[in-house]
């Protein structure tokens, strides 16, 4: 096996990276291409920057966050959020993105798809699946960042996707994201046990073992961490606090600690993946 | 007397993240520009030939733009070219990405797919995302190379489907093993220095790359 790639997920609204827990209540924690550059100068893989509000409007300024980062950071970034039409997707890549991530349009609009795929190439378009486990033990995919029903189970869209021609899939549990339970391993290998794209799970390491066991018990290719990564960026910077002027504030200030995450570096990550013979680039 | 800043010129035949290593070779202090215009690339220093997607729809495109003259001829002035990823490919002699399409035939050999190893249970993935290690092989240097101060087996980013078979050995810079397959994964021959990676997207040791293959050139 190839190796893992540790992948810090940055979540978006305007200016500032913000961060849920279940994909909604964001809170903000600072900006996001000073995040960029600390992960990238620390051991980063890939970047993903989601722009979580994705609105038709003010998409300038991800745009702008995006050029500033594709200038100094030299590892792929992937963007996400809101992206409706290959001209969303040609856009974003000449502002500097290397690949885009796209879920709701997907679903709506399978076509785009496959001619995202023949005009950009495999390798830059990864769908991304958004699921929530039902009451009968299904899970199903959702739109429009975990607030509207597709109807599609997980595993027959999987599929589809697949025949698509995509490069990638990326799977978030909305049940386990944010919350530092771990990642849902049961829906990530019911999903990479019937294709073999290349997977990136996403949703919910609280401790290192999270990470170890997803790799080896869902056979991903990739994780994408927020909190603990973040947490521990913050705990590095308590001075970024005080320069803030937008957005929940008193959230930061008071200090607020959470007891299922722990934060963690990139490098602690690597070594504690290699004492389990997970191969990491270090 | 002032030395004439020297410039490089990277091919724009509407496909590959141009803008990207652009950035890189500013970033290294270089003056490289986007170009698809035959008297500026004829006049350049140096050209990268970039490329992302696939072998046949690039051919079409740089016939389209009528390109092919100018790389060739380029190449033929014993100026130093940097192929990156599907640029790397075009150079050869042909790809069977889709069907057999013709390369460049710059560098004779061809370009396959990476093969579902037949004893092996479980798939590999195709393409290999990622980052992966360069080789030196065993009777190669990379001293007044553009791997010059990398150290042996670094990682590099890697996103591709299909590799280089060069028909001479002699050219191969690196190898690079992906799920038990041993492939190229550079090559050096002359004037000519192409990666199947991404140096762009490698971090400091990609960025390290491509200032060497300026200093390697002259180009700084």
């Amino acid at each position: 096996m190839g190796c893992i790639r540790i992948i810090p997920r940055i979540d978006i609204k305007g200016p500032n990276l913000v961060k849920g827990v279940h994909l909604e209540g964001l809170r903000v924690l600072g900006k996001p291409e000073e995040f960029a550059r600390y992960y990238y100068e620390n051991g980063a893989d890939e970047l993903i920057y989601m722009d979580v509000v994705a609105s038709l409007y003010d998409r300038n300024s991800l745009h702008d966050i995006i050029s500033r980062t594709a200038k100094e950071i030299f590892i792929p970034l992937t963007v996400g959020g809101g992206i409706r039409s290959t001209t969303d997707i040609k856009s974003v890549l000449r502002a500097g993105a290397d690949k885009v991530s796209i879920n709701t349009a997907a679903v709506k609009n399978p076509q785009l798809i496959k001619d995202a795929v023949k005009m950009f190439g495999s390798s830059t378009i990864i769908v991304s699946i958004e699921a929530i486990k039902q009451a009968d033990g299904t899970y199903l995919a959702f739109m429009d960042n975990g607030r509207e029903h597709t109807g599609l189970e997980v595993v027959k869209w999987a599929k589809k996707i697949e025949e698509l021609g995509v490069g990638e899939i990326m799977i978030t549990s909305v049940d386990n994201e944010g919350t530092g339970c771990g990642y849902d391993i049961e829906l990530i290998k019911m999903i990479t046990d019937e294709v073999s794209l290349s997977v990136v799970a996403n949703g919910g390491p609280g401790q290192l073992k999270d990470i170890k066991e997803v790799v080896l018990k869902g056979n991903v290719n990739a994780v994408s961490i927020a909190s603990m990564l973040h947490y521990n960026y913050l705990n590095l910077n308590k001075s970024i606090i005080e320069s803030e002027s937008e957005g929940n504030k008193e959230f930061l200030k008071s200090g607020n600690s959470f007891s299922k995450i722990q934060s963690a570096t990139i490098l602690e990550i690597k070594n504690y993946m290699t004492e389990y013979n997970i191969n990491c680039r270090i | 007397m002032r030395n004439k800043i020297k410039k490089i010129a990277i091919i724009d035949y509407g496909m590959g993240n141009l803008f990207s290593v652009q950035h890189a070779c500013q970033h290294n202090g270089l003056t490289a520009f986007l170009s698809s215009e035959k008297e500026q690339i004829l006049n350049s220093d140096a050209i990268i030939l970039p490329g992302v997607g696939a072998f046949g729809d690039a051919m079409t495109n740089l016939i389209k733009l009528d390109l092919i003259g100018p790389i060739t001829d380029f190449i033929q002035m014993n100026k130093p070219l940097m192929g990156i990823c599907l640029g790397m490919q075009l150079l050869f002699t042909e790809s069977e990405e889709f069907g057999i399409h013709k390369g460049l035939n710059v560098l004779p050999g061809y370009i396959q797919k990476f093969q579902q190893p037949k004893l092996q249970e479980k798939k590999i993935k195709i393409p290999q995302i990622g980052w992966n290690k360069i080789i030196r092989p065993k009777n190669r240097e990379w001293q007044n190379t553009p791997f010059s101060e990398i150290q042996d087996e670094e990682y590099m980013y890697f996103i591709h489907s299909l590799y280089a078979v060069p028909e001479n050995n002699n050219s191969i810079l690196s190898l690079t093993d992906y799920d038990g397959i041993s492939y190229c994964s550079s090559i050096l021959e002359k004037n000519i220095f192409a990666v199947q990676f991404h140096p762009e997207k490698s971090a400091k040791d990609g960025i390290q790359i491509i200032k060497n293959f300026a200093q390697t050139y002259n180009l700084s």
